[in-house]
């Protein structure tokens, strides 16, 4: 019993910064109707800012305070992200405005490589560390219950608690801001949105500026677990059959369906996974999810899309 | 029109010629062209970059000495990004260029099974030094693999070998757990014929836990293991998996003293990141390790590095993958030299002469000491039908912040339980393929 309860919270925590990674792709495709592909490649790039900034910033400014270094440098990363939003906007999609969702999504494919490419020759393809004081040794508790006690891991579960706060302030952002709304109607029809005086260019920067921001935070805390390398791209793709499962355009959705996910992959691995060799985790997830798109399309909290024919 | 028309031929015979041209200065290559395939980017760049640069720079080396017996070395890089399709692609392209390649050294188990049939038909040699196919070390079946100072048995049977040393003996290997976490890959999977053998021959239990591609997520993996707490973890990672491993560790609890990794999980990328969380881990070294003051490294650096012509940073010089790039460079070259002792000193080897030259090498220690090695590596002796031509392993372990060599001993691999399941193994392709072995008569010619 002991050791189910450990996996299951173990995948809780997991599916919990699934959430965070998925709420990337949420964003972006409430407000803009684009499927972004980019967004793994947006959570190396802030991470290697990030990374490299903190590295750099005490040799520069002679700083002695890593608290002040990392402050720093997430600004200044957090800065960049903004400068990519609104290049993107500017440079890609502007001249797409009423495209179909395919050429969109063939032009995120575009940015991701960009971004990559971009980002590995500013600043390296080498692992680097991102030290924001999280706790890395285990905590057990309930010992008397079970035997040897709870593994709880306090890295995870700190990180789980940013990721529940960030989407909380994501959702209100989306359901009580004028700005909010105004970013739900561009998703519905850019021509609408633009005949009553909304601002779609100036709409896209900002979307995209948060969805940076989002995945500047995922990058801080998935560099601080893994450091900070090219396989960052590969952990956002965690938040595919997220959001197939819990639907591209609801933001709890991508919370319940990162713990499913998180859930799922590890009670699999652990208890599935010995009958039929093992490593099943990566591939599990995406079979849920393709069972959750024969039944429900949308997934579990999207909008039901009716097209008139 | 009838000038168009002759103006159109003469397009089409300039063009025609032009396209010759490279074929024509080819059979008369003047350097020996040495294709490096390569990967700087993708999931196991950090690993992949400092292979390349040492590979390289030991080429820059070469010819700064003046070449092989006057000989220059030209070289071409090729990105796999540690994709096969990739690899084998880079292989197609540059197989015929510049005379025709000396040698192939892919950097991926992947990428050596799917080169091991085309080799034989182009007549390239492929050395996988630490890697590849265990059972390419019969030469009389894989007549161009190389797999050169060891293979993944060699490394499977040195840990076990240093666990029962830890234990106090093989006898008290008896009834203890020992975990394989391995990249679900034809890389992460040679071990396990070794490891179930040696636990039916000791009385051990292997348990088997693949971690997928790249290896990012391993939090069930190491929950199985603190379930069935094994007496060690043997870690056959790459890239990002050794690290995510040794967090993972870190974070359930499981001493890193109880750890074990393949040399391939024995690098600076491996645990720089995760410094004192993974004090105490140990790996095995493919005989080298870290070398900063290696005669080979100073010369890099004084003859290359200082001249402006240095492949990566000068800090990386002398680093674990760098140097492991570095020996498998030299073995490459001296395979071409050993060649021109029989073919012709101050040619231009062609890759089945290669093979031959490979195929007698004969590095003994006063040559790797002249040659700035020493201390680096135990000498290398192949034959036609010993691809390998070196068991030695040594062990590593970091304490926190640099490799070190724990203990001052070598192993070396159990020749007599490894070469039975090697002629077994290879038996088996033989047959598959319908391969008629050579026997030593045929390997005099």
């Amino acid at each position: 019993m002991g050791f189910f309860l450990e996996t299951l919270i173990g995948g809780l925590m997991a599916g919990m910064l699934y959430s965070l990674v998925a709420l990337g792709f949420v964003l972006i495709y409430k407000a803009s109707g684009v499927f972004n592909f980019a967004q793994g490649s947006m959570v190396l790039f802030a991470a290697l800012a990030m990374a490299r900034f903190a590295e750099w910033l005490p040799h520069w400014l002679g700083l002695d305070s890593l608290w002040l270094a990392n402050t720093i440098a997430f600004v200044i990363a957090g800065a960049l992200m903004f400068v990519v939003a609104w290049l993107i906007e500017r440079l890609v999609l502007r001249y797409l405005v009423n495209q179909e969702g395919a050429t969109l999504l063939m032009a995120t494919l575009g940015i991701a490589y960009v971004l990559e490419g971009i980002g590995t020759s500013l600043f390296g393809n080498n692992i680097y560390s991102i030290d924001v004081g999280m706790p890395k040794e285990p905590v057990f508790i309930l010992d008397g219950l079970f035997e040897g006690g709870l593994l709880i891991n306090k890295e995870d579960f700190i990180a789980a608690l940013i990721a529940a706060l960030l989407v909380g302030l994501l959702a209100l952002f989306f359901q009580k801001t004028t700005t909010g709304r105004a970013l739900r109607a561009v998703a519905d029809d850019h021509q609408a949105a633009q005949s009553i005086g909304i601002p779609l260019n100036r709409i896209w920067v900002i979307i995209w500026f948060v969805a940076g921001l989002v995945a500047l935070v995922a990058g801080v805390i998935w560099g601080s677990k893994l450091g900070v390398q090219f396989s960052l791209v590969t952990v956002a793709l965690r938040g595919l059959p997220v959001v197939i499962l819990g639907g591209l355009t609801s933001i709890p959705g991508a919370i319940i369906g990162g713990l499913i996910i998180g859930v799922g992959e590890k009670l699999s691995e652990v208890y599935l996974g010995p009958m039929i060799g093992g490593g099943i985790e990566i591939w599990f997830a995406y079979q849920l999810a393709l069972v959750f798109l024969l039944f429900r399309p949308q997934g579990l909290f999207g909008e039901k899309i009716i097209d008139r024919v | 029109m009838n000038i168009r028309k002759l103006a159109l031929s003469a397009s089409l015979c300039t063009l025609a010629l032009t396209s010759l041209a490279p074929t024509q200065a080819s059979a008369a290559a003047k350097d020996q062209y040495f294709p490096v395939l390569v990967y700087r980017t993708g999931a196991y760049a950090a690993n992949g970059a400092p292979w390349a640069n040492g590979y390289i720079d030991y080429l820059k080396l070469v010819n700064a000495r003046g070449g092989i017996n006057g000989v220059k070395i030209i070289f071409e890089e090729c990105e796999t990004g540690y994709a096969t399709d990739r690899g084998v692609e880079c292989y197609e392209r540059l197989k015929g260029k510049n005379g025709g390649a000396t040698v192939f050294q892919p950097l991926s188990t992947g990428v050596t099974f799917a080169l091991t049939e085309k080799a034989p038909v182009d007549k390239i040699p492929l050395i996988t030094a630490g890697y590849g196919r265990s059972e390419s070390q019969n030469g009389a079946v894989f007549t161009w693999n190389f797999p050169l100072l060891g293979t993944y048995w060699v490394g499977a049977d040195v840990a076990i070998q240093y666990f029962a040393k830890k234990l106090g003996g093989v006898a008290n290997l008896k009834g203890k757990k020992i975990a394989l976490v391995y990249h679900d890959s034809p890389y992460g999977k040679e071990p396990i014929p070794v490891l179930e053998e040696l636990g039916k021959k000791y009385g051990f239990d292997v348990q088997l836990l693949p971690v997928a591609h790249p290896g990012v997520e391993q939090k069930a993996t190491w929950l199985q293991i603190r379930q069935h707490r094994p007496d060690y973890v043997l870690l056959w990672g790459w890239g990002v998996m050794n690290s995510t491993a040794l967090r993972e560790a870190q974070s359930t609890g499981y001493p890193r003293d109880k750890m074990m990794g393949i040399w391939w999980a024995g690098a600076e990328p491996d645990v720089k990141d995760v410094a004192e969380g993974a004090k105490g881990y140990s790996a095995l070294a493919l005989q080298h390790g870290a070398e900063p003051d290696a005669k080979v490294v100073k010369d890099i650096l004084s003859m290359v590095y200082a001249k402006g012509q240095g492949t990566g940073s000068k800090e990386e010089v002398g680093q674990v993958l760098y140097m492991r790039g570095l020996l498998s460079s030299m073995l490459g070259v001296e395979g071409v030299r050993k060649a021109q002792e029989r073919f012709g000193k101050g040619k231009v080897m062609t890759g089945e002469q290669v093979r031959w030259g490979l195929e007698n090498l004969n590095l003994d220690q006063k040559t790797l000491d002249a040659m700035g090695f020493a201390g680096v590596m135990r000498p290398v002796q192949t034959s036609c039908l010993d691809h390998m031509g070196s068991s030695w392993v040594r062990i590593e372990t970091w304490n926190g912040n640099k490799w070190e060599f724990s203990t001052p001993d070598w192993y070396q691999a159990d020749e007599k339980f490894l070469r039975p399941m090697v002629m077994l193994a290879s038996g088996k392709y033989a047959e598959e393929k319908k391969l008629k072995p050579r026997t030593p008569e045929e390997c005099k010619l």
